[in-house]
């Protein structure tokens, strides 16, 4: 095995950015992995931590939360996947900010480093920091935050909607067990009655008529909607201040997902907390969201309020991803899409990850990663078009600013012809002649998802 | 000549599952009930319903890929509900699927080059000399580089995979494609490369869909007539324009409403609808919505609503267009003091 990898290797050498690793590389990054990975769950398993290094300040009083440069890791056995790569920005209170973006973005990953859930060991906070305002007035510094320690933050102050409610609900055990169990270990001093007495009244608060009933059912007996409002039950029933909800809609049909954008509208105004909503809807984004933040490959590339994202959206990425969703309300001869898809993450490129598939990329896009360009005071966007500097540099350089590499927004599928330079004529010669690019994409991207 | 003009006619079409009970207690699930339409040829016809509505039962039965309960099936003159499996078999190839999930349709053993070719030389589209150009020809025109052609679905990404699938159902140069959710499980950018791919597929080969999906915004960017499902039954069908700028039947109006739009400015009446779709199982006396209808009356619940014309091109299941519902009433109210 180790040798036909090796030959296979040695034929792909000098094709751009992907290679197939041979099973010693792969063997060596394991175990360098492994001295990592060790490292970070010892920090995280101390007991008895002074607290003194964990908590931290606000930088704005009126935020819930901040992202401050968070970069989020996997270790895998193929290289390491930066899932989140730098993302900063905040939550204020009382307000709903919507994260969108593609799968394998970062988008869920990012709200799962804020509850310390990333799948570990090989998930790991390499980098920056979370500030979490508790309802004590306390700061936590999450990353920093060892594991028994977080277990009084998660479920009582920052709750989570899970996409898919099935998967989610424990099927052997009671709607009732399962909601009693969340007041028993996080409200102090409540007995078994007064546990049931909560979930009964969360029940009906999230529109469950019969809650005796569903109560004590099974999961598999309620339908979608059903179990998504049980989801939504057992998020509020400790009155957390920030609802992080993951996709609560996309397993669901549109009627019933007008019911639970409803329910979450409702139940927003009722405890005054925030809400993080990730989704790669627009539609609901539209609906739902004060902030919007619109991420790619691990990164935040526009974020701003929810007008000025929809209305005045500056990010090529942005601008497409808006045209490319069809409309009920407007008619479209044909779709604009963008083409080619996400690059590799575990081989990013140092320029604007954007770059390959972007309609307006410049020759200086190649240079550095831009960062976030201010247009107003809550609006950003990462991209050079919008730097001055960048636009002298690129008229200085005297180039037209349509690249050569930019496709043409109609043409389906050929910024993947594009990728790609090699003889067609050379595929009677099998396997091993056949260059790899976005090759084994999905595999990584499902595993960052 | 008209039969000429509709590549596909489906009449009463009715698939029932039975399962738990024996003999006279034997439970019957109506997964798809009447169901009646014509497809005209080169056009797409859109299928829209919630989960367990039976859109895809109805694809498939077409198909035959379930057997059928009743109804007719009749695609260019012959009736595929009756045909023997040889007679099928001969026509399997112009009549093809594409499948919903791209992950899970593709034989993960099998070569894509293989995945495109195997239903070709099985049914001897191209002689063996020309099998290698005309699957390269295929791969081509839907987006996919020629020297895939001995690499294995696990080096692709869903999009492309997606156009794998398409390919496999285009290489049988089929008049009558059904394609079954076909970018639910794609990413919106994606999505919009594949519908485009389907798009200018139909435009070069004249290719008829009928396109079953939930996703009402992309239906209602590729068809040219629509049909909505509830519970078994087509509710409302009829052409784009009509039903889309005119909803007529409340369940058609709820969920175009529902459909959450990418403007923040926007807003629009949403008509939230109460409760969950009943078991197909045990539906609802009558008409099969009157359980979650504002505007559901007495005779909703006793006599089944049928289709009827409401406009050209644009047909409604529901009493509120019945044009003897006064007349109803009054021989109701008669009975009652007689």
């Amino acid at each position: 095995m180790a040798v036909r990898l090796g030959r296979r290797r040695k034929q792909l050498k000098g094709v751009d950015d992907h290679e197939y690793l041979t099973l010693r590389e792969e063997r060596a990054i394991a175990k360098s992995n492994a001295k990592i990975m060790k490292e970070f769950e010892r920090k995280k398993r101390r007991e008895n931590v002074d607290p003194s290094e964990y908590l931290t300040e606000m930088r704005d009083p009126n935020n819930v939360v901040e992202f401050d440069n968070l970069h989020t890791y996997f270790f895998t056995d193929v290289g390491t996947t930066r899932a989140v790569n730098g993302v900063s920005f905040d939550v204020p209170t009382g307000k709903t900010i919507g994260i969108v973006g593609e799968s394998g973005c970062g988008k869920s990953v990012t709200s799962l480093s804020l509850m310390q859930l990333v799948q570990a060991p090989q998930g790991q906070i390499v980098e920056g920091s979370i500030r979490y305002k508790a309802s004590d007035g306390k700061v936590y510094d999450i990353p920093k935050v060892p594991m028994n320690e977080m277990l009084h933050i998660r479920g009582s102050e920052i709750a989570m909607i899970f996409q898919e409610p099935m998967t989610s609900l424990n099927p052997v055990f009671r709607i009732g067990r399962q909601l009693d169990e969340v007041v028993l270990l996080h409200i102090p001093g409540s007995t078994d009655e007064s546990a049931k007495k909560r979930s009964i009244e969360m029940l009906k608060t999230v529109g469950i008529a019969d809650s005796e009933r569903v109560y004590n059912s099974y999961p598999h007996q309620l339908s979608g909607g059903m179990r998504q409002r049980v989801m939504i039950a057992m998020a509020l029933i400790c009155d957390p201040r920030l609802i992080i909800a993951d996709e609560p809609t996309t397993a669901l049909d549109v009627t019933i997902q007008a019911q639970i954008l409803d329910l979450l509208r409702s139940i927003k105004d009722r405890i005054n907390g925030s809400i993080m909503l990730i989704t790669h809807d627009l539609g609901v984004i539209a609906e739902m969201a004060d902030h919007v933040v619109v991420m790619y490959a691990g990164r935040i590339i526009e974020e701003g309020t929810v007008r000025e994202i929809f209305h005045s959206p500056k990010h090529p990425y942005t601008i497409g991803l808006m045209l490319s969703k069809p409309r009920v309300d407007q008619e479209a001869k044909r779709l604009y899409s963008i083409p080619g898809q996400v690059p590799n993450p575990i081989n990013m490129p140092d320029y604007c990850y954007f770059y390959n598939r972007c309609n307006r990329a410049m020759p200086v896009c190649r240079g550095e990663y831009p960062d976030l360009i201010p247009f107003s005071d809550t609006h950003r966007a990462a991209c050079l078009l919008y730097d001055e500097e960048a636009l002298a540099k690129q008229a200085a350089l005297g180039t037209s600013s349509q690249a050569t590499n930019a496709p043409e927004p109609a043409v389906v599928g050929q910024a993947e012809a594009d990728l790609i330079v090699t003889d067609v004529d050379n595929t009677d010669e099998g396997p091993a002649d056949v260059v790899a690019t976005e090759v084994s994409d999905t595999v990584d991207r499902d595993e960052v998802e | 000549m008209e039969t000429n003009d509709n590549i596909l006619i489906v009449e009463n079409l009715k698939k029932y599952y039975y399962g738990g009970g024996i003999g006279k207690n034997r439970v019957a699930v109506k997964a798809v009930d009447d169901v009646s339409f014509k497809i005209k040829r080169g056009t797409t016809m859109g299928l829209v319903g919630e989960s367990g509505c039976g859109k895809t039962t109805v694809g498939r039965t077409i198909l035959r890929l379930h057997d059928v309960t009743g109804g007719k099936v009749t695609f260019k003159g012959k009736d595929l509900a009756k045909l023997s499996k040889k007679a099928l078999r001969k026509l399997r190839p112009e009549l093809q699927m594409i499948f919903q999930d791209p992950y899970s349709s593709l034989s993960p053993r099998m070569p894509v080059g293989e995945i495109i070719g195997e239903a070709v030389r099985e049914h001897k589209i191209v002689p063996p000399d020309q099998y290698r150009q005309h699957i390269m020809k295929v791969m081509r025109s839907c987006g996919l580089q020629p020297q895939y052609f001995s690499r294995y679905p696990h080096e692709f990404s869903g999009g492309q995979r997606q156009r794998i699938c398409i390919a496999r159902s285009v290489a049988l140069n089929p008049d009558f494609i059904i394609c079954d959710e076909p970018v639910s499980a794609l990413d919106v950018s994606i999505q919009a490369q594949i519908l485009n791919l389907m798009q200018d597929l139909q435009d070069e080969f004249g290719y008829t869909y009928l396109f079953i999906s939930h996703d009402l915004s992309v239906v209602e960017h590729i068809s040219d007539t629509i049909a909505v499902m509830y519970l078994g039954s087509i509710v409302e069908i009829g052409d784009k324009v009509s039903v889309f700028k005119n909803p007529s039947h409340p369940y058609t109006k709820a969920l175009l409403s529902a459909v959450p739009v990418a403007d923040p400015d926007h807003r629009m009446n949403r008509i939230v609808l109460e409760g969950d779709i009943p078991s197909p199982a045990n539906p609802p006396s009558g008409c099969k919505f009157r359980t979650r209808c504002p505007y559901a009356f007495d005779r909703c619940s006793v006599e089944v609503p049928k289709l009827q014309n409401i406009e050209d091109c644009h047909e409604v299941a529901c009493h509120l267009f019945d044009d003897d519902a006064a007349q109803y009433e009054a021989n109701k109210k008669g009975g009652i003091s007689a």
